[in-house]
């Protein structure tokens, strides 16, 4: 499970993979559709796409001549989740705050904040 | 503005992270509760992370560290140094997470008074949109720790039930 997400964020890492991703959040789309918008050559852009194909982030299908690229949503999701767990972190330590600052206050009653 | 849920900002082309909080106490005392040892120690960091080293010398050129723990034993550390202290409204200080040291990012705590409370901008800057993701990555690792967890409560709970 670590191994793959290190794999997912090594691959979200690259602003151009992000870029492809951000594309594919529309539609799938061929590599000659995903190179179009960047200076580089479709080989490039191929490379790119293996990489984000072994982070587990896009799959691809054959469809006549061509591939067509898709984003894959479990490697999503677990983007999703890494970004979850961070707000989780902060939420548990606000919650702590509220109560902590509900104590000090029932404790040591102060006036409400006038502005200095 | 008077709800307490939790704005969080990870835009993906800018390495920052923005959290927007409202808090139901004047900044004055937000301020010392988010300064002092005594009183962080009370609150920082999610119930299952125990914080070991809690170290604050709260002046310009001073610096804090923090180390967290984990049940399994694993340790969490950061620190880093006061640029700007201005209380109850400001501080400004460098954040160092110990695991990923080359890459300090600079935070800007900001306690704005508001009616019934105060709202809490803190705006951290790292060195790269990587390590801006490394940094959300270790608060993820903190986070899925606390999940298993929750998750091991809950299975305690049904055991006997499930024995009975």
């Amino acid at each position: 499970m670590q191994g793959q997400l290190d794999r997912t964020f090594a691959a979200l890492a690259d602003p151009t993979r992000r870029a492809i991703v951000a594309r594919l959040a529309h539609g799938e789309a061929s590599v000659l559709e995903l190179a179009a918008p960047f200076a580089m050559s479709q080989p490039a852009v191929s490379k790119h796409l293996k990489v984000l194909e072994a982070a587990g982030l896009i799959s691809r299908r054959p469809d006549a001549q061509r591939r067509l690229c898709r984003l894959a949503p479990e490697g999503l999701k677990a983007v999703s989740d890494w970004a979850d767990s961070y707000r989780r972190f902060w939420e548990e330590s606000f919650s702590r705050l509220d109560d902590y600052l509900d104590e000090l206050q029932r404790d040591h009653p102060q006036p409400q904040g006038e502005p200095p | 503005m008077s709800t307490q849920t939790l704005e969080l900002d990870i835009p993906p082309d800018s390495p920052t992270i923005l959290i927007r909080r409202f808090v139901k106490a004047p900044p004055e005392l937000v301020f010392t509760a988010m300064t002092e040892p005594r009183h962080l120690r009370r609150w920082w960091g999610p119930r299952n992370l125990e914080l070991v080293v809690c170290e604050v010398d709260l002046r310009v050129g001073g610096g804090y560290r923090f180390v967290h723990r984990a049940p399994d034993g694993s340790e969490f550390g950061f620190h880093g140094s006061y640029r700007e202290l201005d209380p109850p409204r400001r501080v400004v200080q460098t954040f160092v997470y110990e695991g990923a040291p080359d890459h300090p990012a600079v935070e800007t705590m900001e306690l704005q008074p508001v009616e019934g409370g105060t709202l809490l901008v803190a705006t951290s800057v790292h060195d790269s949109v990587a390590s801006r993701d490394a940094h959300v990555a270790s608060g993820m690792e903190a986070g899925m720790r606390e999940t298993y967890e929750r998750l091991d409560e809950l299975l305690a709970g049904l055991a006997p039930a499930a024995g009975a």
